[in-house]
């Protein structure tokens, strides 16, 4: 546990200690800022839906982007062989990494707050439930596509290769929904299981209903296992 | 105490180590000397844990590296090939970093910072960013990582490519002093460093071990010819041509006329010394001898030799 901490904590500083930190968070704000307050005035409605369906969309381009330094770094750097020959086991290498860009996820939705103060000053009759839960699904969906973006980031050593593989992903996981009407009937099930909007909807209206936890946190794990699987099988090639 | 027996690495088809053994006691410092792609690196990665090996078996005090990789990590300092560095840490975070994913904290981490600090003195270095530091000063910081936990073994991948000489002497006294109370196995394709830092030099090539023993060792087992070169005056043909009879055991290669005088070239077997003799048939022969100069086979041409024609006794 204390190496996973131990690699936590590098990556955080080192998160902070570039402008990469920074850049994130500002443009991520503005981004999501800029969006939302277009809207919000129009609609003359006391909640944040509006930047409840942006943010997944931001989140498209910056997880990926935040995410494809983690491990893709380590390998062009070198870095990663002092790693894998310090008594650190891979899991807690990869939790490590992953917790440091949830952490600056989180860190991006935490500016955010101020649209919900804003929301807090001006509106009536505020459902703080479906804002709660909103945000709730804001960190899982966060948490889902940053488990792919450090998978993407360890299957190779450029970084640029690692945040094309990400964003591709993540956009299967994010269209699925939109081709729901084409597939056969058969298969519209499993489809819209996979289909992220499907199960954060449900969240971002209001409603923690388990089978969509167990949904985010199967994704999670599914990667962050394949992460651990494909930093192993280097040691045999 | 190292142990390394039958082990093998295949990258696909090819082959990058073919079965070597090998045993380094502790206290010993040994050399790793290969030319480049001989499969050094390749064999201290699998000795650290960072690739599986394909067939065989590596022993570090007694653990088996299949088994207990992470124990022996613990036990071992390793320094990779090129020295990988966070270049965005400073000196301080990145050895706490290190001391730290070896559970050396508080105390402890203070004293084995101004440990490794004045061994290989990072005294002026030690807030500074790695990335403004002098390759010199990376190299000393690789180091200093490398035993921060104060490692009974320390295995070093090239540790002094790149460097200007004069850090190359600085690092290698260093290595020295440290092979005084540790097991030090270090790799080199520089054969002169190897020299001159170590007790016992193995030599790899195309994967294979082709030599294994000390500096002295190597040499005699490898005892090629001498070659004598002999400047003489007053040298007239019959008593050149004589020379060889007179004296038995050696070749005369090469006789070459200059202005007044002669140079010849000489070569006999390393176990005789005809010099007495010559110098006998030159006082006999009116010649006056100006410059004698054996040039016997050091361990540049064993290395030649071996990694040029494959394996051989050692």
């Amino acid at each position: 546990m204390h190496n996973t901490r131990s690699i936590f904590q590098r990556e955080i500083r080192g998160f902070f200690n570039s402008p990469m930190a920074y850049i994130f968070l500002v443009i991520f704000s503005v981004f999501n800022g800029y969006f939302f307050t277009s809207t919000f005035f129009l609609y003359n409605q006391s909640d944040l839906r509006s930047l409840f369906s942006i943010v997944p969309m931001v989140y498209l381009i910056f997880v990926p982007a935040i995410s494809m330094g983690l491990i893709a770094r380590e390998n062009n750097i070198g870095t990663m062989e002092t790693i894998a020959t310090l008594p650190i086991k891979t899991h807690e290498f990869v939790l490590g990494k992953y917790f440091a860009a949830v952490v600056l996820i989180l860190l991006g939705l935490l500016a955010t707050i101020i649209h919900f103060i804003t929301l807090v000053k001006f509106g009536t009759k505020i459902d703080y439930g479906a804002l709660f839960t909103g945000y709730i699904g804001l960190a899982l969906v966060g948490s889902m596509y940053a488990s792919i973006g450090i998978f993407a980031s360890s299957i190779t050593d450029n970084q640029v290769v690692a945040f094309i593989i990400g964003i591709f992903i993540v956009l299967v996981f994010f269209l699925m929904g939109f081709f729901l009407p084409l597939v056969p009937a058969n298969l519209a099930g499993i489809v819209q299981y996979i289909s992220v909007d499907y199960h954060y909807s449900n969240i971002s209206r209001g409603v923690i209903d388990s089978r969509n936890i167990v949904y985010f946190l199967s994704v999670i794990g599914f990667f962050l296992i394949m992460t651990v699987q494909s930093l192993e099988s280097r040691r045999w090639s | 105490m190292i142990k390394v027996q039958d082990l093998s690495k295949d990258y696909g088809d090819v082959q990058a180590v073919k079965s070597i053994d090998f045993e380094i006691d502790d206290g010993e410092i040994v050399g790793f000397l290969g030319e480049n792609g001989a499969g050094k690196t390749t064999t201290l990665k699998m000795l650290t844990g960072y690739l599986v090996p394909t067939a065989g078996n590596v022993e570090i005090n007694d653990l088996n590296i299949n088994d207990n990789a992470l124990e022996i990590q613990k036990q071992i300092g390793y320094l990779p090939e090129l020295n990988p560095l966070y270049p965005e840490m400073s000196v301080y975070e990145y050895l706490e970093f290190i001391a730290r994913v070896r559970n050396i904290i508080g105390k402890n981490f203070r004293e084995a910072l101004s440990r490794v600090v004045d061994r290989c003195g990072l005294q002026g270095v030690v807030h500074k960013q790695v990335s403004s530091c002098s390759k010199g000063y990376k190299q000393r910081i690789g180091l200093a990582g490398s035993m921060i936990h104060d490692p009974k073994i320390l295995i070093l991948d090239e540790p002094v490519t790149g460097l200007d000489p004069n850090q190359i002497v600085e690092i290698r006294e260093l290595i020295k002093s440290l092979g005084r109370e540790k097991l030090v196995l270090m790799s080199s394709h520089i054969l002169q460093e190897i020299q001159v830092t170590v007790d016992r030099i193995m030599i790899i090539h195309q994967g294979e071990i082709v030599a294994n023993g000390t500096n002295e060792e190597l040499m005699s087992s490898f005892k090629g010819n001498t070659i004598l070169n002999l400047e003489v005056r007053n040298a007239n043909d019959n008593s050149l041509k004589d020379l060889s009879i007179a004296i038995p055991n050696i070749d005369v290669a090469n006789i070459e006329q200059k202005k007044d005088y002669h140079i010849i070239q000489l070569e006999y077997d390393q176990k005789v010394d005809p010099r007495e003799d010559l110098f006998n048939y030159a006082v006999s022969s009116g010649w006056v001898i100006l410059k004698m100069t054996p040039t016997t086979t050091d361990l540049e041409d064993v290395f030649r030799k071996l990694t040029m024609e494959g394996k051989a006794d050692a």
